[in-house]
């Protein structure tokens, strides 16, 4: 227990992966052996989630900006080493991950029919992937676990998709790899950076933090060039107009719990990245940059609005209203102040819920009827009572009605952008009509009318599994839209931590300093 | 004690869903009856009438500072930044609750009666009290998120009940409307808040009242107005107003008792409520007073037009309750935010009668709504004949009956308040005349004459349902005494939040002398025209003939007030359609063909560039990882020599 005690969160990362290993050694062949499987899994996710809130009880709020720290060197010659820390912000983005995860699981029971024992390995290592990635307190840890993540989820849709799945896989997989090359390069300068400055090598953050880039009120500055080298790589995964084109593939194409993960954990990581990494690092770049942020955060907002609206497919209707949601959580970081990074960060928890719950939906009546045009269905809610309410909830949690989990989210980021453009807020507050366009247009063509499809008439309500599956994500949106204190109790005094830092830009003179500095060094 | 009030339906609603939703709806299960769903819903509202009355009497008692407070938690607390879930009650949300408990309770016994023989009434029930339940928070709320809490929850429940035969296609677009027409009137509500936080700091009524108070001045005219006028634009959703009045017709797809709960007497009158909440910001800014007026005289005059050639009886009914919120904001916009309580209030009694009656009426006629299929009711059904006819003087006007106080209080500030004119009265006036001529032809055909459908043998409403409409006849009759001229008990009791009314009579044109004999000389003007118009639509529909005939007279001018002015098309050929072909033309032509094509085009460049990346494209990851390292390196190494 020792061990345990002072590694807790390398024992929340890798969990996972070993359980999976060993469900690797169940026989899948004889009888019941799937049924094996799929308990052991379930247990293994659950079991993640049950440690991973003792983290919530470990944790002080008003304790060290990083907790439960580990530390170990790893490739000392890079200065590389395995650092893991967790913060108010990468507590609640754990417990997000480690809530789906036993939920998607649940949900793949009877969805999954295939190659079982290799898809919910796969499942496994996804999350401590994630897991390590939010936890990671060295940037390249920090990459390794970025890049380690795309493969699972490579993989979860390569095999397991839609008709469409190895092009949509193929989309995801490059566009993400290239997208953080740069990414790459960047953290090899900076640490480069710190030999410079502090005579060794580290990719460690704390040690980043402190390094003296040169910034200053420019667009060519060197760190301006080095934010947007991790800017690209992580507006490509929240993903940020215009770089969401692989977001509605991926989607389509993946199967359910491949959705789920996706939009409920895999996008938060790029919020996740700017908060940890683009805004503490670089912040005279952020500053400069910021309201070509909130342009682009905006547009995201109206443009994944109006484009939902139109889509026939409910899966890619989703998918942009994805599109939409990471735009105010990008409005909201960019706003730059503690209402509106609070609101940006809870806004990606409630987008993993009812997101995710979305997915999961989709999914209920995709396995009964094999398709998600919106047009093939219809009177839904006369069959599936039991579903329409489930489905009503998120709905509502998604238009972000008061007393739902969108709306503190949604009024917080409004809010935070108000003080820093309140022209592109009034423009991104239009959000809250098209939300409800989409949203319930798409609601009353599936749910409501009369049962026209013959097919329809006879579909089964929800079962107890799924019951299962979708009352915590229901009942999450609502708790979440009632007690929010609760989740920020834990935050704020992070959030505001990592503002001083992302606001602690440097006035003109040390930046010209710095650059002599700098160059001295070079040399 | 005061959350009890809100509480009390929200318990209701969460038996009566619950038990629906897991009991009842799941398929092979038995729905329960309208008699024991209904029993608790009404026990539930009955009992927050109860306290409210309690509360009521307990405020009444305590001078000249009557407000009772209740913090229930923190909502959502971020730096300095706070709300509160908290009620507060003082006289003015006083008289709100007495009239949401207290006809909310009616109607939901009247609903026994009427939902008696629906397939799931255990759901009507449930959305009824959550309905009530937000409705409460929403006068209750202590602030403006807590108002806004209510404001969006009354929006979802008016939702969910206009599309309660939601196989309907028809009847689940409505509600669609409803709440997206909702939404629009939302967006100007939450920058309202915005604009407030930043200027005030606070969202809560009472501080925000004491800041406005001190830095109002300094803050500027300008920036309250446009407050002021954000704040409306919610109203113009909310309680119906031109532009944003579309959605109230189209809700009288719901059942009966919900169009006179909420699209009647209680939901649709949240914007009078908001702005007679905010009076000291609307004081501050004659701009946005003038807006209000205007647009709330020409609502007035505009749905009146249309209710004259309606034949559905809940149409003319939807129409009339937007002319009749016109009115509650011509008087708010001349700074009589008393007079337009008292109207809500009244209106609350009438109209809550008049719809119930209504939906007798269509249960007596076997779900029959159009008036011209109606006729000689009187006979059929005494009782309904009777209170709906109490509900008809009322709202022409006619003396003693409650809307006759509560109208003409609004047309004489109209005219003499300081922000008033003769043109607003004017306006107020014509309206007043075609309100009691469509009203007349209402009640004329359908209780009047004879019978012109033979089909139906209609019968009296059982008594469940009778009752609640002899109480809300009887307050329809006698409700009006709350506010007699320069007696008025209303304006008393609402001086602690509405203050001034003396100061906006001081600002009247003309002296004290002339005012008081005018004030009886348009008196008796707008009876006068009440009973002209009554006299004229009694005359004309006793010989349906001649009334043809004139239709076929005036047949161009009739076709459009019969198609609304087609307002609806106009909506849809200058905003939903270009909206729509604009989504299509985002998706299609630009994210698609643009944003999507470049960025394969750089994975069809690399391809074209070389073998290597085109095996990358075949999935051989090792081939992947050798390009990445490359490329690295290469990078690392310009970035390190090259940048120095």
């Amino acid at each position: 227990m020792g061990w345990l005690n002072s590694h807790l969160l390398t024992a929340v990362i890798f969990l996972p992966f070993f359980w999976g290993l060993i469900g690797l050694l169940i026989p899948t062949s004889g009888k019941g052996g799937v049924g094996t499987l799929k308990i052991w899994t379930f247990l293994g996710g659950l079991i993640t989630f049950v440690i991973s809130c003792l983290l919530y009880t470990r944790f002080n709020a008003l304790g060290d900006e990083f907790q439960l720290k580990e530390a170990a060197t790893w490739i000392p010659a890079l200065g590389v080493s395995y650092q893991l820390g967790m913060d108010g912000i990468s507590l609640w983005l754990v417990i997000l991950t480690t809530f789906l995860t036993p939920l998607v699981i649940l949900g793949s029971f009877d969805a999954v029919k295939e190659r079982v024992r290799e898809y919910y390995f796969l499942l496994l290592v996804l999350e401590t992937g994630m897991l390590g990635a939010f936890l990671a307190l060295d940037v390249f840890l920090f990459y390794v676990f970025w890049e380690a993540m795309l493969i699972p989820m490579y993989f979860l849709i390569g095999i397991w998709g839609g008709k469409d799945r190895v092009y949509a896989a193929m989309k995801f997989f490059l566009y993400t790899v290239v997208g953080s090359l740069l990414m790459l390069v960047a953290i090899f300068y900076l640490a480069y950076q710190h030999k410079v400055q502090f005579g060794s090598f580290s990719t460690a953050i704390v040690d980043l933090y402190r390094l003296k880039i040169a910034g200053g009120d420019s667009y060519t500055s060197p760190q301006m060039w080095l934010f947007m080298a991790f800017a690209l790589a992580f507006a490509i995964k929240v993903p940020l107009f215009p770089f969401h084109t692989w977001l509605p593939d991926a989607h389509v194409q993946a199967p359910t719990a491949g959705s789920v993960i996706l939009a409920g954990v895999l996008l938060k990581l790029g919020g996740y990245g700017f908060i940890r990494f683009a805004f503490p690092l670089f912040p005279d770049a952020v500053m400069k940059i910021q309201h070509p942020f909130l342009v682009l955060g905006t547009i995201a907002i109206v443009y994944g609005a109006w484009v939902a609206t139109v889509q026939p497919d409910i899966k890619k209707l989703v998918a942009y209203s994805s599109v939409s949601h990471m735009g105010y959580v990008m409005l909201g970081l960019f706003s730059l102040n503690t209402v509106g990074a609070m609101g940006s960060i809870y806004q990606m928890l409630n987008h993993g819920i009812s997101t995710g719950a979305l997915f999961l939906l989709v999914g209920v009546i995709y396995e009964r009827r094999h398709t998600r045009e919106i047009s093939e269905f219809g009177g839904i809610s006369k069959v599936m009572p039991l579903f329409a309410v489930a489905f009503l909830i998120i709905t509502l949690s998604s238009v972000a009605l008061p007393g739902t989990n969108g709306f503190v989210g949604e009024f917080l980021i409004l809010l935070g952008a108000w003080k820093a453009n309140p022209g592109l807020t009034a423009i991104s507050a239009t959000g809250v009509i098209f939300g409800a366009v989409y949203m319930l247009w798409m609601f009353q063509r599936v749910m409501f009318g009369p049962v026209k499809k013959e097919e329809n008439k006879k579909l089964k309500d929800l079962n107890f599994r799924e019951v299962a599956v979708l009352t915590p994500l229901v009942v999450a949106s609502i708790v979440m839209g009632i007690v929010p204190n609760f989740f920020f109790s834990k935050m704020e005094p992070s959030v505001q931590k990592f503002l001083a830092r992302a606001k602690a830009t440097s006035p003109m003179e040390t930046a010209v300093a710095s650059v002599s500095t700098l160059q001295k060094g070079d040399r | 004690m005061l959350a009890l009030i809100p509480l009390f339906p929200l318990i209701g609603f969460l038996i009566n869903g619950g038990w629906y939703a897991f009991g009842q709806a799941p398929a092979g299960r038995k729905k329960a009856s309208a008699g024991v769903t209904g029993t608790i819903a009404s026990l539930a509202i009955l009992a927050s009438f109860a306290l409210s009355v309690s509360l009521f009497l307990k405020l009444h008692g305590m001078g000249d500072e009557r407000v009772i407070e209740q913090t229930v938690m923190s909502w959502m607390q971020i730096e300095n930044f706070k709300i509160d879930i908290a009620f507060r009650l003082d006289s003015l949300s006083a008289l709100f609750i007495l009239l949401i408990t207290g006809v909310g309770s009616l109607i939901h016994i009247y609903s026994i009666g009427y939902m008696g023989h629906d397939e799931t009434p255990g759901k009507f029930f449930a959305y009824l009290n959550l309905f009530c339940f937000a409705m409460l928070v929403l006068v209750l709320g202590s602030s403006l998120p807590m108002l806004f809490f209510g404001w969006e929850g009354v929006g979802l429940c008016s939702y969910l009940l206009i599309g309660y035969w939601y196989t309907d296609e028809e009847k689940a677009s409505a509600g669609k409307k409803a709440f997206i027409v909702n939404r629009v009137g939302d967006l100007g509500f939450l920058l309202a808040m915005f604009f407030v936080v930043t200027y005030f700091g606070t969202l809560d009524f009472a501080a925000l009242k004491a800041v406005v108070a001190q830095n109002g001045a300094t803050v500027g005219v300008g920036v309250i107005t446009t407050i002021c006028l954000l704040f409306f634009v919610g109203c113009m959703g909310k309680s119906a107003q031109i532009p944003l009045y579309v959605w109230l017709p189209d809700a009288m797809a719901g059942p009966t008792p919900v169009s006179a709960l909420i699209h009647a007497a209680t939901m649709v009158t949240s914007g009078v409520y908001l702005v007679s909440r905010l009076n000291f910001m609307y004081s501050m800014a004659p701009t946005a007073m003038n807006v209000v007026a205007i647009v709330g005289a020409f609502t007035a005059l505009f749905a009146a037009t249309i209710a004259i050639a309606q034949r559905d009886i809940k149409k003319v009914l939807a129409y009339s309750t937007v002319s009749q919120l016109g009115y509650m904001f011509l008087a708010c916009g001349v700074g009589a935010y008393t007079a337009g309580v008292f109207h809500v209030i009244t209106h609350g009694f009438f109209k809550a009668l008049m719809f119930l009656g209504a939906g007798s009426v269509i249960h007596g006629m076997h779900e029959e709504q159009d008036i011209m299929k109606m006729g000689g009711l009187r006979k059929d059904m005494p009782i309904t004949f009777l209170v709906f006819g109490a509900g008809w003087l009322a709202i022409c006007g006619i003396p003693p009956f409650s809307g006759f106080f509560s109208k003409d209080e609004i047309l004489w500030m109209a005219f003499s308040s300081s922000h008033g004119s003769t043109a607003l009265w004017f306006l107020g006036a014509v309206t007043a005349v075609m309100t009691a001529f469509y009203m007349t032809r209402l009640f004329s055909l359908t209780f009047f004459g004879k019978s012109r459908n033979h089909d139906v043998h209609a019968h009296e409403s059982p008594l469940v349902m009778t009752i609640p409409l002899m109480v809300l006849a009887l307050l329809s009759i006698f409700g009006g005494f709350m506010g007699v001229p320069h007696r008025s008990w209303i304006e008393h009791w609402l001086e602690p939040v509405i203050p001034g009314h003396a100061a906006a009579a001081a600002g009247a044109h003309g002296a004290p002398a002339v005012d008081a004999s005018m004030e009886y000389i348009l008196m008796g003007v707008s009876v006068a025209g009440a009973v002209l118009g009554i006299v004229f639509a009694l005359g004309l529909y006793k010989n349906l003939a001649r009334a043809e005939k004139l239709k076929q007279t005036f047949a161009p001018i009739h076709k459009l007030l019969e198609n609304k002015w087609y307002v609806d098309e106009l909506y849809e050929m200058v905003f939903i359609k270009p909206i729509r072909m604009l989504c299509n033309f985002l998706w299609k032509k630009f994210d698609v063909a643009v944003i999507d094509r470049v960025v394969l085009s750089f994975g069809h460049l690399s391809s074209w560039t070389g073998q290597t990346v085109r095996m990358v494209q075949t999935g051989s990851l090792q081939v992947y990882a050798v390009v990445l390292v490359i490329g690295l390196l290469a990078s690392v190494g310009y970035l390190i020599y090259g940048l120095a």
